[in-house]
């Protein structure tokens, strides 16, 4: 993986300590052509992966790296899913039953020859693949190498205790996708816990990691206990703590983990990736890795 | 470990059976729902035993606790036979469809002296918190103006849908999302004690409301505004705020922070004359299992520290959820007012 991972939240006015800013970023990115301005900034300023979620509008930015395959040859994309809001509202508007017809391509009834949602009751892996084929279909051509699930859905298989799901979801991303699977969490230390139990060694996990323990559940103690001491690859988000931290006290404090293998952070303006970008370079010093 | 149960497994139950399944404090004994779907989930890839039918599961389970998040109209006989068990009990908002079954409620916990809560999660918001705590020290002096706000995308097109879009089963609006508002006021500001100019708006549903709008006074004699509507789709999500205006300034107050006007600095609070924003990063409350937001598992472990520990409550007790329960009715009773005057 590379260093540093450009980020979409920007984008798509998530903002953690602003609600008035995350206004400001729909504003501005209302048009398809200005994600896909800034997007081309950072490719300039030598960054060649962009993390996403599965967003409508990612779509479109997909179509257009599609229609320019000279100029994003080498181009990667790490899709994250699910957009969880579009299946949240939903869930609240139509119940589980009805989100799921909603949202599993064609007609239940008819993916699932036999018994439709009867048929369903007894095959959530299959229902699973559904909805993660649906998610990935706007990335056909594109080089996906790593594909996470939310920190939502993570976080929700992790507090139920169903362990399995995510060894068949990381057994299905590298049969079907030939991707590495990856997790974005806000619970790390129990999530590395709860992969190795159920096999999965090694994993990439991407989580707050910042000085102020913001949205490290647990406390910082134990991450930075897991950080030295832990096998996994881990990439670190939130690194900034929503604005409360300045880049370079943010990043410096990245350095003290050789373990981290990459920063996924997001701007705006040139500037801001450039500087924020320098500072990983120049800090991060993740230790090799044997793949 | 106290032994606890979760009855109704859509999303805020999903939600709570996580955050629960994660306390090392609590056993999580039991899931209950009538789905067969998600039930034959948890069958397959969960060690928690299952039923269909709440009563048994109360008769044959040794439990603590239970947590309620079934839709509104279940909420009274669930709470009920609960309590008549002596099990401590936790339950979405809003509280009851009726004061009449709401106070009934209440004082049957009390008479049982059990611990009881209700799902206004909001209240463990570290910046709403603040707010609280600012307001109550007088900071703004004499109140003369509030507004209660709430926006987001949940209706955002024609078409019927579940029990959310039944008024006579606690659907709508009001319900589901102005609830949070009145009680935020309620808990922050005052008791409202009368409404007038309540405006209930369908924007796409039919039979229920998409918008409230109202004007609000208190028991203090503040008055003020709430304005309300969950098919603006402008909101990624749901969206709340409160601002209070007072003699010596003004509070703005979101998820994510909290704005401070003052006219005089005010040194013992460390507050300069002027603008001064306080961060959600600052404010919030720690917790050990994140789903969703810092304030969903804040409020569990609330529930389950006061089990283990014997305390009273002070926050979301099931009496102030009966309260906004009344406000609503009101609201209600005055809307029709409207329509028949």
């Amino acid at each position: 993986m590379d260093k540093v991972l450009f980020g979409d939240n920007q984008f798509f006015a998530v903002n953690h300590a602003s609600d008035e800013k995350s206004r400001a970023q729909a504003i501005r990115f209302k048009d398809d052509r200005a994600i896909i301005q800034v997007l081309d900034q950072a490719i300039d300023l030598g960054i060649n992966t962009f993390m996403c979620t599965t967003h409508d509008r990612i779509a479109n930015v997909c179509d257009h790296l599609r229609a320019n395959p000279a100029k994003y040859a080498d181009f990667l994309i790490y899709p994250c899913m699910p957009y969880a809001h579009k299946y949240a509202n939903a869930v609240t508007e139509l119940g589980i039953a009805g989100t799921i017809k909603q949202y599993v391509p064609g007609n239940v009834f008819s993916t699932f020859a036999k018994g439709g949602f009867a048929f369903l009751n007894k095959d959530f892996i299959k229902l699973m693949e559904l909805l993660i084929d649906a998610e990935m279909k706007m990335f056909k051509g594109i080089q996906t190498p790593v594909i996470f699930i939310q920190n939502v859905l993570v976080d929700m298989i992790l507090g139920l205790k169903m362990f399995e799901v995510f060894k068949e979801y990381d057994a299905y991303i590298r049969k079907k996708y030939q991707a590495e699977p990856g997790y974005i969490t806000m619970n790390m230390p129990a999530l590395l816990d709860a992969l190795n139990s159920v096999g999965i060694e090694n994993p990439i996990i991407c989580s707050s990691i910042n000085k102020i323990g913001f949205r490290m559940s647990g406390g910082i103690e134990i991450y930075e206990k897991y950080l030295n001491e832990k096998e996994f690859r881990p990439i670190a988000m939130q690194v900034l703590a929503a604005g409360a931290l300045r880049p370079k006290e943010a990043i410096e404090y990245l350095g003290n983990f050789p373990k981290i293998e990459s920063v996924l952070f997001g701007a705006s303006s040139q500037s801001h990736i450039k500087e924020t970008k320098d500072l990983i370079e120049k800090y991060l010093c993740p230790i090799a890795v044997a793949d | 470990m106290i032994r606890g149960a979760i009855i109704g497994l859509g999303k805020m139950g999903l939600s709570h059976t996580a955050i629960i399944g994660a306390n090392p404090k609590v056993k999580l004994a039991a899931v209950c729902d009538t789905s067969s779907l998600v039930l034959s989930a948890f069958k397959k890839f969960s060690q928690i035993k299952t039923y269909s039918d709440y009563s048994k599961m109360l008769d044959e389970e040794p439990l603590d606790f239970v947590v309620i998040a079934t839709p509104t109209k279940f909420h009274y006989p669930i709470v009920k036979s609960a309590l008549e068990r002596g099990i401590h009990t936790f339950c979405e908002k809003p509280f009851s469809l009726t004061v009449k079954e709401g106070e009934e409620l209440v004082a049957l916990v009390n008479q049982k002296g059990l611990v009881n809560q209700v799902g206004y999660h909001n209240h463990f918001i570290g910046t709403f918190r603040e707010l609280r705590r600012l307001i109550q020290t007088g900071i703004l002096g004499e109140l003369t103006h509030f507004t209660g706000e709430a926006y987001g995308p949940v209706v955002t097109r024609e078409k019927g849908g579940t029990w959310r879009s039944k008024p006579e089963e606690g659907g709508g609006c009001l319900y589901d999302y102005a609830s949070h508002v009145l009680n935020l006021i309620q808990e922050i500001i005052g008791r409202p004690v009368k409404s007038s100019g309540i405006l209930l708006k369908s924007i796409y549903s039919k039979g229920v409301d998409d918008a409230v709008y109202a004007l609000l006074t208190l028991n203090d004699g503040t008055s003020g505004v709430l304005s309300v509507n969950w098919s603006d789709e402008t909101y990624r999500k749901m969206s709340t705020s409160i601002t209070v205006m007072g003699k010596k300034g003004k509070l703005i107050c979101d998820a994510t922070e909290l704005k401070i006007y003052l006219k005089e600095a005010a040194p013992h609070e460390g507050l300069d004359k002027g603008w001064t924003t306080k961060y959600i990063t600052d404010l919030a409350i720690p917790v050990d299992f994140y789903l969703r937001g810092e304030e969903y598992s804040a409020q569990l472990d609330y529930f389950v520290d006061s089990i283990i520990n014997r305390n009273k409550a002070e926050y979301n007790t099931f009496e102030q959820g009966l309260y906004t329960d009344k406000v609503i009715e009101m609201l209600i009773d005055n809307s029709k007012n409207n329509h028949h005057g």
